[in-house]
């Protein structure tokens, strides 16, 4: 048989960790809120083929909660730096386009932004939008863009100098076809990039956040809820419940590290026809 | 009338050294003028400066008595030494031949292009491959006045004379100002009717 090629090769891996993700989600999803029931008798239970992540102090099934809960931190991380990316990658864009008083602007508002410390401000704008999972997302949404934003700043300076790109101007066009033809496209592995490596950090606050008390109610099956519940329990000889669920968060994290490093081959042209 | 440049002198920085220093030039339509001079001299910026990539620090570079529009095509087109920055990496040469207006395909046969070449990324290509299609923009793009930076430098001499050829046979089609810069001599006498040394 053929050998198949680099790209086929690479998409197929993407496509596959894609599926692997959406199974994620479909799963928690399809399974009854009942699975996740409070059973005093079966408290504590150390895993077994009955519960195979084993079950709280309350007695409920940790496989399933711990499904629920990366669907839960899924969705939010997804959410979350899917919309920082596309502020970071406007903000940038603006600013490296701009008037000088734009970038000025934004340098300003990407300092102070970095400047805070990302629970506090997220803890803030969580609380003033009246907390639960909407707050929680625009707290992690506003404060993620920073350091994406100014990378991006950064590559359309450094692509506005490109020789193409004076060319492309001396033959007519204007600022905003440069900017959707030339520009854009030479950021997208920047913005996967970006979004990968926002991904987890969207995740971790939104468990910290969590953890804290101002973010995701506490009946809610989060990663970030179930891991601070478990604490409680670990001196007790209870490893599983700390275990399996941040077993389950790096292997999420890493499959989409994954997915994003396989887009980026199949993104990039110096890779692209290997 | 014509390209026109006034006393034009250019630096890059306040502090940096003049790299021109009251340069007068003068190009007809249809006359053909080589810049000749040394490495290091000013030729590239000097040709930057007439195409309007740069504007002079002093003096002024007139198109038929009034300075270089920004909008539309820019009537004096420049081709550059590396043809591999001038082209986007991620544009297939269809979409870099179409920039400069609707593409001809009948064309292509004149400026060497074979069209198998369209549908490649421009790391897919050698550099007078490249060249070829620079040329073919810029002749493309209708613009009167053509600015030649050492495009031949890097080639080998049987793609210089064909690249050459084309650039000759269309400027005297169309009566434009052509001006070659180069260090060849023997280059500079067999293209030009006219040479401009830079001092």
């Amino acid at each position: 048989m053929r050998r198949l090629n680099r790209r086929v090769r690479t998409i197929l891996l993407a496509a596959l960790l894609g599926a692997l993700l959406a199974a994620f989600c479909a799963a928690a999803l399809l399974i009854p809120e009942s699975a996740a029931a409070p059973s005093l008798l079966d408290a504590r239970k150390p895993p077994s083929w009955a519960h195979p992540f084993g079950t709280d102090a309350l007695g409920r099934d940790l496989l399933v909660r711990v499904l629920k809960g990366m669907a839960v931190s899924l969705a939010v991380g997804a959410a979350a730096s899917a919309v920082s990316a596309v502020i970071a990658v406007l903000v940038g864009v603006a600013a490296a386009c701009g008037s000088r008083w734009v970038d000025g602007l934004v340098s300003w508002v990407i300092d102070l932004v970095m400047g805070v410390p990302h629970t506090v401000l997220i803890i803030l704008i969580s609380f003033a939008l009246g907390r639960g999972l909407k707050g929680l997302l625009a707290g992690i949404a506003a404060t993620h863009w920073c350091s994406l934003a100014r990378l991006i700043r950064g590559e359309v300076m450094e692509l506005r100098g490109r020789q193409y790109v004076a060319v492309s101007r001396h033959l007519g066009k204007s600022g905003g076809w440069i900017l959707v033809h030339h520009l854009l496209p030479h950021l997208v592995p920047q913005f996967i990039v970006g979004l990968v490596l926002l991904f987890p950090h969207a995740i971790l606050h939104e468990a910290s956040v969590s953890f804290l008390g101002y973010g995701l109610p506490p009946e809610q099956p989060a990663i970030g809820i179930i891991l601070s519940e478990s604490m409680r329990y670990l001196s007790a000889g209870m490893w599983w419940p700390a275990v399996f669920p941040g077993a389950t968060l790096v292997l999420v994290v890493l499959l989409v590290d994954r997915l994003g490093d396989s887009l980026k081959k199949i993104l990039d042209p110096y890779s692209a026809q290997e | 009338m014509g390209l026109e440049a006034r006393n034009v002198s250019f630096r890059y920085g306040r502090r940096q050294d003049w790299v021109l220093e009251n340069v007068e030039l003068r190009l007809e339509r249809g006359e053909r003028l080589a810049l000749l001079a040394p490495s290091g001299r000013g030729k590239t910026t000097l040709a930057m400066v007439l195409a309007g990539y740069l504007a002079p620090t002093r003096g002024e570079v007139l198109l038929d008595g009034a300075p270089l529009s920004k909008r539309g095509v820019c009537p004096v087109q420049l081709i550059c030494q590396h043809p591999e920055h001038a082209v986007n990496p991620r544009w297939r040469l269809r979409k870099v031949l179409e920039e400069s207006g609707t593409l001809r395909e009948d064309m292509l046969g004149d400026f060497g292009i074979e069209r198998a070449w369209l549908d490649r990324f421009p790391r897919e290509l050698s550099g007078g491959e490249l060249q070829r299609f620079c040329v073919a923009r810029a002749l493309m793009s209708g613009a009167p006045f053509l600015i030649c930076d050492e495009i031949s430098t890097m080639l080998d001499v049987i793609t210089q004379a064909q690249i050459w050829s084309v650039v000759l046979a269309e400027a005297e089609r169309r009566s434009m100002g052509l001006i070659a810069v180069t260090h060849n001599r023997h280059l500079a006498d067999r293209i030009a009717n006219r040479t401009y040394e830079l001092e």
